[in-house]
């Protein structure tokens, strides 16, 4: 299991969130952040005075998955969310010890299986492996 | 303004007949059997000088009301748009009012009120030239004919149509939010307030053709609101959609940042128009009954109107919409307007009732057609403007001074009343979109695509509503003018 946080564009997130959705993954959480990277810091004006904001507002995703699910999900993510411009984003993927359902008390692939799926059946769409599906919110 | 009488027509002075004015013979004849001669002189001249100071602090204070509508509209809609142009949008509604209180006085009010031909005004430019305000009637002599009906000083008269003036610019800044440049919004106010709605306007209020073919319009359903909501709808469909409204044919909700704002916004413009309508009267020595009618034709419509768009959006979209509902409220005291001095309570809020309505039938419509409008102004202002207009010709009354259809008044006032909402709505959408078109093809009307998805705020004022996060660390400044 891994857990994959990933911080794109706010005006990039509606895509983000539908390629995921296509590619299996329902569960995730987000934040917005401001972050600091290699997007050049913009000027505004206070009543004449001129500043630099440095942290440009972000959208955080919090992901948590099982193995075969960690390559579809980065894929999706990447292609949604990339302009080509610098200030796209990035993507950390985490080694995962444990997932527990609170509903259920559910561990790991088991609480990772969105609800209403049948059994184990939910697969990447990539590589057809079993095993649990994304994970759920909130992580 | 405020033509009443249709049969009135030429005469520059429509007002005088219903508040009982011609200011100094009325004093006199009420004075003249109670002492001598030299007491009846004296007191002859208080009772008049108190009439027009009674007058002018109504003109005065309805005036300031008015005024604060424009607080209601800044907060109305930044409310309903995103964060990322809230300031934007703050801007735009000081620098419109800004702008107005200079155009207006200048030329504008000239164009609209100045003695001229039944198109345009041709005198007064820069409120220069005779005029013996508040002399009212056959005692007055000047350039302003137009207003002679009101006995309150010249400067009292520009001050209530200058607000007026500002709250036709403004109605327009919400409905082309959130993708407008600010410079080409900065001379489309000018050429507003300026000539549009000062030339359209004339027509009705300054002795032009409609108010000589006996069309009415108290306090301004089309001449401030239709002529307003019109140019918004021209503005809005040259400068097109927001980027994300339209996706695969559908229509995308992008709700508005913050409700509460939207609220206050709306109670704001609602207490406004108490100075908007009654105001109109532009005195109350002369019939304090009909100013209170106006208070309470005003506030039913408004309840009504409220009440029907929130039951309307409750069946159809199966919950009360909040937003709908405030749109709605505002859809009652624009259809109101016209006909507030001319109705019964019962067809205020039949007026109220069907503007409530309309306006949830044409939010759907507008968004349907592609305009993009964020904050609704078309269906409110321009919509219902058109059917409070209207409504005067069906339920004017004949004894407050118009002649309506179910009333037994026969259908011309109907007749005269559609004509000169549909024409004054065409010539402001007709002028507003070439003048749209010019500055498109010329300064440019439309921030570019990063910069809309970014926010207006940063890319056109380089400033944000909200606190940043970098608020938590010191500002790096950069020197003035960096």
């Amino acid at each position: 299991m891994k857990l994959i946080t990933a911080i794109v564009r706010p005006e990039r997130l509606t895509a983000v969130k539908e390629a995921l959705f296509k590619a299996g993954v329902q569960g995730m959480t987000l934040q917005r952040v401001s972050g600091h990277g290699g997007q050049p810091a913009v000027h505004e004006q206070y009543r004449g005075s001129s500043y630099l904001v440095e942290f440009h507002d972000k959208v955080q995703l919090t992901i948590a998955v099982s193995n075969p699910f960690v390559g579809p999900t980065v894929d999706a993510i990447v292609r949604a969310a990339r302009t080509g411009n610098v200030g796209d984003g990035k993507i950390f993927v985490q080694e995962l010890e444990q997932v527990v359902r609170i509903r259920t008390g559910e561990r790991d692939g088991e609480a990772l299986t969105p609800v209403g799926t049948p059994g184990n059946a939910a697969t990447p769409a990539s590589d057809g492996a079993p095993g649990g599906a994304a994970g759920l919110a909130p992580v | 303004m405020k033509r009443c009488t249709p049969t009135d027509a030429h005469a520059a002075r429509p007002y005088a007949r219903v508040l009982g004015r011609a200011l100094p013979l009325v004093a006199i004849a009420a004075v003249a059997g109670l002492a001598g001669a030299q007491g009846a002189a004296q007191a002859t001249d208080t009772t008049a000088r108190l009439t027009v100071a009674v007058d002018t602090l109504w003109v005065l204070v309805t005036g300031a009301l008015v005024f604060f509508m424009q607080a209601g509209f800044a907060l109305v809609e930044a409310g309903f748009q995103s964060a990322k142009n809230a300031v934007n949008i703050l801007m735009k509604n000081a620098s419109d009012f800004m702008v107005a209180s200079i155009a207006f006085w200048a030329f504008g009010f000239a164009f609209m009120f100045g003695n001229g031909t039944g198109l345009l005004g041709l005198h007064g430019w820069f409120l220069q030239g005779p005029d013996t305000s508040p002399l009212t009637g056959a005692a007055y002599h000047g350039i302003f004919a137009s207003l002679s009906w009101t006995g309150v000083p010249l400067f009292a008269k520009f001050f209530f149509q200058l607000v007026f003036a500002g709250t036709a610019a403004t109605i327009v800044s919400g409905a082309i939010g959130g993708r407008v440049k600010f410079p080409a919004y900065l001379i489309f106010s000018v050429v507003m307030t300026t000539f549009v709605y000062a030339i359209i306007g004339h027509w009705a209020w300054g002795g032009g053709w409609l108010s000589q073919m006996g069309f009415i319009d108290f306090a301004g359903s089309t001449v401030v609101h239709a002529v307003g909501g019109f140019a918004a709808l021209a503005a809005a469909i040259v400068l097109g959609p927001r980027i994300g409204r339209y996706r695969n044919g559908k229509v995308n909700a992008m709700p508005g940042h913050n409700m509460t704002f939207a609220a206050l916004g709306v109670f704001i413009l609602w207490l406004g128009w108490f100075g908007f309508n009654p105001g109109s009267t532009m005195g109350i020595v002369g019939d304090p009954g009909l100013v209170a009618r106006i208070f309470l034709t005003t506030n039913i419509a408004a309840a009504a109107a409220g009440v029907a768009s929130m039951a309307v959006s409750w069946l159809r979209f199966g919950k009360p919409d909040f937003s709908m509902t405030m749109n709605g409220l505002l859809a009652g005291l624009v259809a109101i307007t016209a006909p507030c001095a001319f109705v019964s309570p019962i067809g205020a809020v039949l007026i109220g009732l069907v503007a409530g309505v309309l306006v949830v039938a044409a939010i759907p419509m507008f968004d349907a057609l592609g305009v993009d409008d964020p904050v609704g102004a078309v269906s409110v202002h321009g919509v219902c403007g058109v059917w409070g207009t209207m409504s005067v010709g069906l339920f004017g009354l004949p004894a407050l001074g118009a002649a309506g259809l179910f009333a037994g008044g026969g259908i011309h006032s109907l007749l005269v009343q559609t004509l000169g909402t549909l024409s004054m709505s065409a010539a402001a959408f007709a002028s507003v979109f070439v003048l749209w078109s010019i500055l498109k093809a010329t300064v440019g009307i439309r921030v570019g695509a990063h910069e809309e998805i970014g926010g207006l705020d940063v890319a056109e004022h380089g400033a944000e509503a909200y606190v940043p996060a970098d608020a938590l660390a010191e500002p790096v400044l950069v020197g003035v003018g960096d």
